[in-house]
């Protein structure tokens, strides 16, 4: 395999498609970035899915099924993107149950009030749509088309979770009080969902190279918070840094030191909530396994029938 | 926050999905025709049905869907994408840009 020619042909926005030759190296990138993307789609479920019972009307109730039902989706269109690689669904999602491949750290913080489910809507899916958009042109295909229909669904998310929280900032003074705690809470993990500065991330020019990544993580962070800040502006709340500060020169705000720290904490496995959303997740495949034997079953019973009867 | 210990998924004894690939094709308004839209695994045709429903017209975006077992599909194979596409490759006048019409010439 010519890889200096996969790499003009990629960088000159010819597209690959699954079964065409590509560089090793490529493949595996690919495999393990869209699997960890799946990965953090259906234990992204998790935070938000505790709050479907308490949900505080049956409007807003509907709503958050239906976020949570997309985010399984999002899951699978991604799942099935991996196994055009040939990546095998089962030995993805047992990379995931024994804590070989990851997911996004974010998912491991707990929505501890109401105000968390408005909060992340906003703020996680928000920063998650301007991760994404750029995906939608990756060199990959059946990743790239993925992501169409996961970027089209994901802005109802945000858009819901904003709402959400503008009908709390706009309620009472305990109401506002924890619409600003959820925005105290979530707008740091937010900012560390775009990854660690670029140069600190190697892989970065590879993914570049291959158009597989098309903006450096400062770069998606700096849009980001761009977005968001004024969007807190107009809902009154307070964005919990005291250095932020708005480039007069660029238009651009800056923001204080991020806590890398922190970020590799809960990358290592010690966030609030990792132990939990990982036995939740292993629990919840293992508690469908009768299912998935039932149906197996059945369909094999059919399949002989309709053999007999041929 | 402390879950019972479960063994880890993957045991033999339990098979995790093993269920067949398929693809889905959604026809998403009466009168264009079926378009892919994706793959997914179900153990048959009607749990396959079913998925796809749930999975690709959650927003109404068919009217109609068609599974097929991914085993199933014959495709022109990648390697001899020139070889296999040639033949077409040297007839422009296959097309009607081939042809010149006279400025003075309408309706052609
Ligand atoms: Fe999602
Ligand atoms: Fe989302």
């Amino acid at each position: 395999m010519d890889e200096q020619a996969f790499t003009a042909r990629v960088t000159g926005d010819d597209r690959v498609e699954p079964r065409d030759e590509m560089p090793d190296g490529y493949r595996r990138t690919l495999v393990r970035q869209i699997a960890q993307h799946a990965h953090s789609e259906i234990i992204g479920m998790q935070p938000e899915g505790n709050w479907i019972t308490r949900a505080p009307s049956l409007r807003r109730k509907a709503i958050l099924v239906a976020k949570v039902q997309d985010e399984a989706g999002h899951g699978l269109y991604l799942y099935s993107a991996a196994e055009t690689l040939g990546a095998d669904r089962d030995e993805l999602l047992d990379l995931l149950h024994t804590g070989r491949q990851k997911y996004s750290t974010i998912f491991n913080y707990p929505a501890t009030s109401w105000a968390d489910v408005a909060a992340i809507g906003w703020l996680v899916d928000g920063a998650a749509i301007v991760n994404q958009v750029p995906l939608t042109r990756c060199s990959y295909g059946p990743y790239a088309r993925a992501m169409v229909r996961i970027c089209k669904e994901e802005s109802f998310h945000q858009r819901q979770g904003f709402e959400a929280m503008a009908v709390l900032a706009a309620g009472s003074p305990a109401q506002r009080r924890m619409a600003q705690e959820a925005l105290d809470r979530w707008w740091w993990p937010a900012l560390m969902m775009f990854g660690p500065s670029d140069v600190d991330s190697p892989n970065s020019a590879q993914s570049m190279a291959w158009g597989i990544k098309r903006f450096s993580n400062d770069e998606l962070r700096q849009r980001f918070v761009d977005a968001t800040v004024p969007q807190a502006e107009f809902l009154g709340l307070v964005v919990p840094d005291p250095d932020l500060r708005r480039d007069e020169e660029t238009g651009h705000y800056r923001t204080g030191q991020i806590d890398w720290s922190e970020f590799a904490t809960v990358m290592r496995g010690d966030g609030p909530c990792n132990r939990e959303r990982l036995a939740r997740r292993v629990a919840a495949h293992d508690d469908g396994g009768w299912v998935r034997e039932a149906a197996a079953a059945y369909a094999a019973k059919h399949a002989a029938a309709r053999a007999v009867a041929a | 926050m402390s879950q019972p210990q479960r063994p880890l998924s993957g045991s033999p004894q339990r098979p995790l999905s093993g269920s067949p690939l398929w693809e889905v094709f959604v026809r998403s308004r009466r009168g264009l025709s079926h378009t892919h839209a994706g793959s997914l695994h179900a153990p048959d045709a009607h749990m396959a049905l079913r998925n796809a429903r749930d999975l690709y017209t959650r927003r109404q975006e068919g009217v109609s869907i068609w599974v097929v077992r991914a085993g199933d599909v014959v495709a022109s194979s990648p390697d001899e994408k020139d070889a296999f596409f040639d033949p077409a490759g040297d007839k422009p006048y296959r097309h009607p840009t081939f042809y010149e019409v006279p400025d003075e010439v309408q309706h052609l």
